[in-house]
């Protein structure tokens, strides 16, 4: 007889060989350069399609020691998903690399998946969290589990990430509660990425955080004793780029802590670790201080690390520790102080080459740019570090601060003496105009600031919009002020469209300024393929606030500027020829097929609910108050580049006390609002008998007629049996009902005229962001009382004001323009139906724009399985056939399609 | 009362039969016969779609499964390696795959019941038979571009769901996910079986898994090791996890020793009558097949036995007897901490 055999529950993985995580494995190193959004050189290589190439890269991974690679591939322009799929097919076709288990890194769902369905072995997902919710996490873990993998749960839920050991701790013994008991995942499978922050970045609240992640992995691992502890390690010294010595030596002393407290497996560039014992003594000290926070108070030990680590990078050339500098020229010490931050001396050497220069403008364009040029080179070249820059930034502004009254009075003075000399005033004699906005929809404006700063120091006459500006606001002021040249900027990705936008309405109105182009989420790429084919009078990418000054010189040189826009478009046409080389195709439906997959409602069943009334019902003078419960907080703080749950935000350790400042600003200036009715909320309803009369059209009849809805239809090929979409679907073909609402808030723009001559921004943009939220509640209030009271099918609903929120009531309110039904023209039939202005108070632009723009419409669905959806891309035989029942010229229709349109007019 | 398959497993050996083929090879069959008069005007060839004789000659099928349970086999295998949309797209049979499966499951419920009613203590089991496909999700079959695939994952699944649906409507007692080469296709069936039980509400059937070790290497077509292939297929939580097919017992004997050790469920084995001759037939004789096999049964290495290629009732008799005398593999202990 054999004897007993005993099995471990140990995690076990594979590729083509397997790998088995025992207690005596060590740490396991995951290899962190196939990752687009961590290696400039493999997204290069991915972006350009040279796949071969990339695969090295996998390949010396491997060969550097990786024992499982992590692949990612979130880039914005890239394809995630065919990206994903083309170099796992391929790895999966190189023994050597696919040898080792994968692990499948993004931040996109559907780009784990398909993943997950490239792969034969066990991978690992990297990341599901509790973000979204628990409903999400659940289904996300499930379709993990279905396909064998193995999890990385991060520690995030719905308030946000987890920075305190004691929340890390709490949200992943939460996530393994549920993972181990309603999903049915095997302890041992689970692996937690309690996260790893940078440390020593400056600022006092990140001192702490290598310790909150050791601690929490000391406990999370004694609480559950099978799971495994990851982390992206070379987050930890991030403030350190570009010094690798010092950043290798702090990765070292790190997991040296973490795997004792124990940290099972790590991102790591495999071949670039050093082991603990062989960094020199004075430096292996000073990163433990960092990293165990000790002898740390007012960032003492970061200072430090600073300061040695720049004498580590001179390969041992020992900074002489004098004041010699202080004998050179004040060009020279300007300079230094900046390279340094030194602010000890600015105010005496500015002064006194204000006293030199003959206008003191020079002296912010001569020495003190140089330095912060230099300045710009080294952290642009990863030479200096970030907390490093930030006090540069600060010995500049403390110099420019000494400067600007006297720029000032010279300004004054030159426009006196323009106007007692009667000869001209300032505007003609001034310089070329620049106007500069954040686009709609971006709160970011410290780079725009930043430029804004550095070109008025350039003498050109600055038109700062601010920030949130919508494309209409923009063009108006440049056309009125007739500016030389508009520069956009913007940070979150969704401002990448607006320049889009923004560009494409520049040549709808025929203007001739050229376009710059900046902004963290910016490209040179995403502006040749997507922003610079939109308008022909130039369009160029800017990488930086100091780049600015030459182009603009450049284009405001009448000489120069032919040349430069001809060199631009030939740069950009080739770049998009390259990206459009690369696009693979994705798989869609003929339009015929597409309406043939309907969303599947069994309407045998069903028996549509009689609205208490049709035609229209118009409200004025809606009370404020009632509405003011409806305001979900949420976005008003995101406005604010607060993100996290209310009212979770204002306990929140980092940012809870200024967002309970702002709520608390927020909360009076609307109590005044509501008091002293600045605001005037006004809108319309209406209930009609509908039905769909075609696959994608529903027909309202009224009481003069009917009128025609048209809708659009998902395209893509779906998975089996998932249908392709259309809001159409929701109605029955005999006898139904629609509804539609148009709300708004009135009466905003006194009072923001008095901010604003109070240079008072920051009420200014409380206000406008409450006005939008109160036009979202008032919406949400009248879905409500819809669909309890007006309409009336869902009578018995009680939900609460955070179930209202998360959409947990049946029936939707998709409005035109949005992804349900991306055409904005439909907004058209909808203010017809409701009555107009004359009902609503609300006026559409020729863009389609709601006026006042806090303003919220839609249409109301009430069938039980009607849901929110994004049509996505759409075919040319669907557009021919939807202008056909619009009754309008193609073009017109691609044009206001333009973003849905899965093909190049 | 029929005994739940997992407490007969504990008690003893169970015989899975042998190979169909070699049966429906025996019965010279030709075109004609395959068409039956259902598809006698069918627009292409069908002599050698075995799977569609479910539904044309269904007295042979069952003829078959009743010679091997008279051989001794506790399992008998419907009648549907290549039951599949994917599949059966080379007769352009694709719209009858789900009915062949449903047909092939009645043909083996009908041979199996009434063996079971004969001899209540010996319950027979029908286990449905999903082969690997024509087609791989991680090989390229255009060496100049590693990268193309000829089949989805998505369709992959879909074609097994159907698979799976006519099965489970047919009355199957067990999922046989078989002759896996690629370990990929294996993972779509998985996926398929999860999703399948899940969304329509039935009870979950138990799956067992059986890989394909190609050659000498010891790996599979796909190119992992034993141990990889077990890793990556262990989530469907197996009633086993076993090899088949490629090679004959005894070049079998080293995978089905290490399996014996790694595995935490029940094991599976049934190799080929030896390894083909020049002319592909095999000529393993049934009692030097069993003769390798009943070492293994000694070692303490098997819970499930068959045979597949090649193999006759005369086999699978031999095997039985055999392996009668030894207990079963007893399932390792699953440790619950470090």
């Amino acid at each position: 007889m054999s004897e007993k055999i005993y099995i471990k529950p140990f995690l076990r993985l594979s590729g083509l060989e397997p790998l088995v995580v025992r207690p005596e494995t060590n740490f396991v190193n995951v290899g962190e350069r196939t990752n687009v959004t961590g290696s400039k050189k493999f997204a290069r290589l991915i972006r350009e399609g040279a796949y071969e190439q990339a695969l090295s890269v996998a390949r010396q991974q491997v060969e550097s020691g990786a024992q499982i690679i992590d692949i990612n591939m979130d880039d914005a322009l890239l394809e995630g998903v065919s990206a994903m799929t083309t170099f796992l097919n391929l790895v999966q076709a190189e023994p050597d690399i696919a040898r080792i288990p994968i692990m499948i890194d993004s931040s996109k769902f559907e780009i784990i998946e398909a993943g997950l369905k490239c792969v034969q072995g066990k991978c690992i997902v990297n990341s599901i969290s509790m973000k979204e919710g628990e409903a999400k996490f659940i289904e996300q873990a499930i379709i993990c589990k279905s396909y064998g993998a193995s999890v990385i749960v991060m520690a995030f839920d719905e308030v946000g990430q987890a920075d305190t050991k004691q929340r890390k701790v709490e949200i992943c013994h939460r996530a393994y509660k549920i993972l181990t008991e309603q999903v049915g995942y095997d302890p041992q499978e689970i692996i937690f990425d309690p996260n790893i922050f940078a440390i020593a970045t400056g600022i006092e609240e990140h001192n702490n955080y290598a310790v909150d992640f050791i601690e929490a992995t000391k406990e999370i691992k004694a609480l559950m004793p099978l799971t495994k502890i990851s982390g992206g390690v070379s987050n930890v010294s991030f403030s350190f780029r570009g010094n690798d010595h010092v950043r290798e030596a702090i990765h070292s002393v790190f997991l040296f802590y973490a795997i004792k407290a124990g940290m099972d497996m790590g991102i790591v560039n495999a071949g670039q670790l050093v082991v603990y014992d062989e960094i020199e003594p004075t430096l292996r000290d000073l990163c433990e201080d960092v990293i165990l926070n000790r002898k740390n108070d007012n960032n003492e030990a970061t200072e430090k690390l600073i300061l040695h680590a720049e004498t580590v990078k001179a390969k041992g050339k020992v900074e002489v520790k004098d004041e010699k500098w202080r004998g050179e020229p004040v060009e020279k010490r300007l300079s230094h102080s900046l390279i340094n931050g030194i602010t000890e001396y600015i105010d005496s050497d500015t002064e006194e080459a204000r006293q030199k220069y003959p206008k003191p403008l020079d002296v912010i364009e001569g020495p003190l740019m140089d330095g912060m040029n230099i300045v710009g080179d080294l952290f642009g070249a990863g030479k200096m570090f970030l907390p490093q820059v930030v006090k540069s930034a600060r010995v500049m502004k403390k110099a420019v601060a000494i400067l600007t009254p006297y720029i000032e009075q010279e300004k004054e003075d030159r426009k006196n003496a323009h106007l007692a000399a009667g000869t001209t005033n300032e505007e003609a004699a001034g310089a070329a105009r620049i106007l500069l906005a954040t686009v709609k929809g971006d709160v970011h404006d410290i780079g725009k600031n930043i430029v804004g700063v550095v070109l008025g120091c350039n003498g050109y006459d600055i038109i700062d919009l601010g920030v949130m500006v919508a494309t209409e606001k923009i063009l108006d002021a440049a056309e009125k002020n007739k500016v030389d040249i508009i520069g956009l900027s913007g940070l979150i990705t969704p401002s990448l469209d607006e320049m889009v936008h923004v560009a494409h309405e520049m040549k709808r109105r025929g203007m001739s300024q050229p376009l710059l182009i900046g902004g963290a989420t910016t490209s040179r790429m995403h502006t040749a393929v997507k922003i610079a084919q939109q308008y022909d009078n130039g369009v160029i990418h800017v990488l930086d606030a100091s780049r600015s000054v030459t182009v603009a010189g450049s284009l405001l040189n009448k000489d120069t500027k032919p040349g430069l826009l001809k060199g631009i478009k030939a740069e950009y046409d080739k770049l998009k020829e390259d990206f459009a080389n690369k696009k693979t195709v994705k798989n869609y439906l003929p339009f015929a097929e597409s309406q043939q997959n309907p969303a599947k409602i069994s309407w045998d069943n069903f028996k549509p609910v009689a609205p208490s009334f049709t035609g229209t019902k118009v409200f004025n003078n809606y009370s404020l108050e009632e509405i003011a419960a409806y305001i979900d907080w949420q976005p008003f703080f995101i406005a604010w580049e607060m993100h996290g749950k209310f009212p979770q935000i204002l306990s929140d350790p980092i940012i809870g006390k200024e967002a309970t400042k702002l709520h608390n600003d927020a909360k009076e200036l609307l109590d005044q609002i509501i008091a002293e009715k600045w605001l005037n909320a006004r809108g319309a309803i209406g209930f009609w008998p509908a039905a769909r009369t075609a696959p994608d059209t529903v027909t309202v009849r009224t009481e003069t007629g009917n009128t025609n809805l048209e809708f659009l239809r998902q395209q893509i090929k779906k998975a089996t049996g998932q249908p392709n979409l259309s809001l159409a679907d929701f109605v029955d073909k005999d006898e139904d009902f629609i509804g539609a609402f148009a709300v708004t808030i009135e009466g905003i723009e006194e009072h923001i005229r008095r901010f604003e001559q109070n240079h008072d921004d920051y009420n200014k943009i409380i206000l406008q962001a409450l006005a939008d939220r109160l036009a979202e509640a008032f919406a949400e209030l009248l879905h409500k009382k819809t669909r309890q009271e007006y309409w009336g099918y869902a009578t018995d609903e009680h939900l609460t004001n955070e179930q209202l929120i998360k959409e947990e009531y049946l029936g939707i309110r998709p409005a035109p323009g949005y992804p349900a039904c991306p055409d904005h023209t439909e907004k058209y039939k909808l203010f017809d139906l409701l009555g107009g202005k004359e009902a609503t108070g609300i006026t559409l632009t020729e863009t389609l724009a709601m006026y006042p723009a806090s303003s919220v419409s839609g249409w109301y669905f009430a069938h039980p399985e009607s849901k929110y959806f994004g049509v996505g891309k759409i075919e040319k035989d669907q557009v021919i056939d939807y202008a056909s029942r619009k009754g309008m010229p193609l073009e017109a229709v691609e044009r206001w399609l333009r973003p849905v349109l899965e093909y190049d007019v | 009362m029929k005994k739940n398959i997992r407490e007969i497993l504990k008690e003893r050996i169970l015989i899975i039969d042998g190979a169909m083929g070699t049966m429906i090879q025996r019965h010279k069959l030709q075109e004609e016969d395959y068409r039956g008069e259902r598809f006698k005007d069918w627009h292409t060839d069908v002599k050698g779609n075995n799977d569609l004789l479910s539904i044309t000659q269904p007295e042979i099928i069952i003829g078959i499964h009743k010679e091997y349970l008279d051989a001794g086999a506790d399992i008998i295998e419907t009648n549907t390696f290549s039951s599949t949309v994917i599949a059966q797209a080379d007769y352009d049979m694709q719209s009858i795959a789900f009915e062949m499966n449903s047909a092939s499951a009645k043909c083996a419920r009908i041979a199996a019941d009434e063996y079971t009613a004969n001899n209540p203590s010996k319950p027979r089991f029908v286990a449905g038979a999903i082969g690997p496909l024509n087609k791989t999700l991680s090989l390229s079959p255009d060496v100049n571009n590693p990268g193309f695939r000829a089949v989805t994952f998505d369709e992959v699944a879909a074609a097994y769901i159907e698979q799976i649906k006519g099965l489970v409507e047919g009355g199957v007692d067990l999922l046989l996910i078989e002759t896996i080469f690629d370990t990929l296709n294996a993972k779509a069936a998985i996926f398929a079986a999860k999703k399948y039980f899940r969304e329509s509400g039935k009870p979950e059937l138990p799956i067992m898994i059986s890989g394909t070790i190609t050659d000498a290497s010891g790996r599979t077509l796909s190119g992992q090791t034993l141990e990889a292939f077990y890793v990556s297929v262990m989530h469907a939580k197996p009633l086993s996890i076993g090899l088949n097919c490629a090679l004959g017992a005894a070049e079998m004997r080293p995978h089905i020793e290490e399996l014996a050790q790694l595995c935490s469920c029940f094991t599976s084995a049934y190799p080929n009558a030896g390894l083909p001759n020049a002319f592909g037939e095999y000529d393993e004789q049934p009692h030097e097949t069993a003769h390798i096999i009943e070492e293994w049964a000694a070692n303490g290495w098997l819970n499930i036995v068959g045979g597949c290629c090649g193999t006759t009732p005369d086999h699978i008799r031999h095997i039985a007897e055999e392996v009668s005398k030894f207990a079963p593999r007893e399932l390792p202990v699953v440790e619950a901490a470090l």
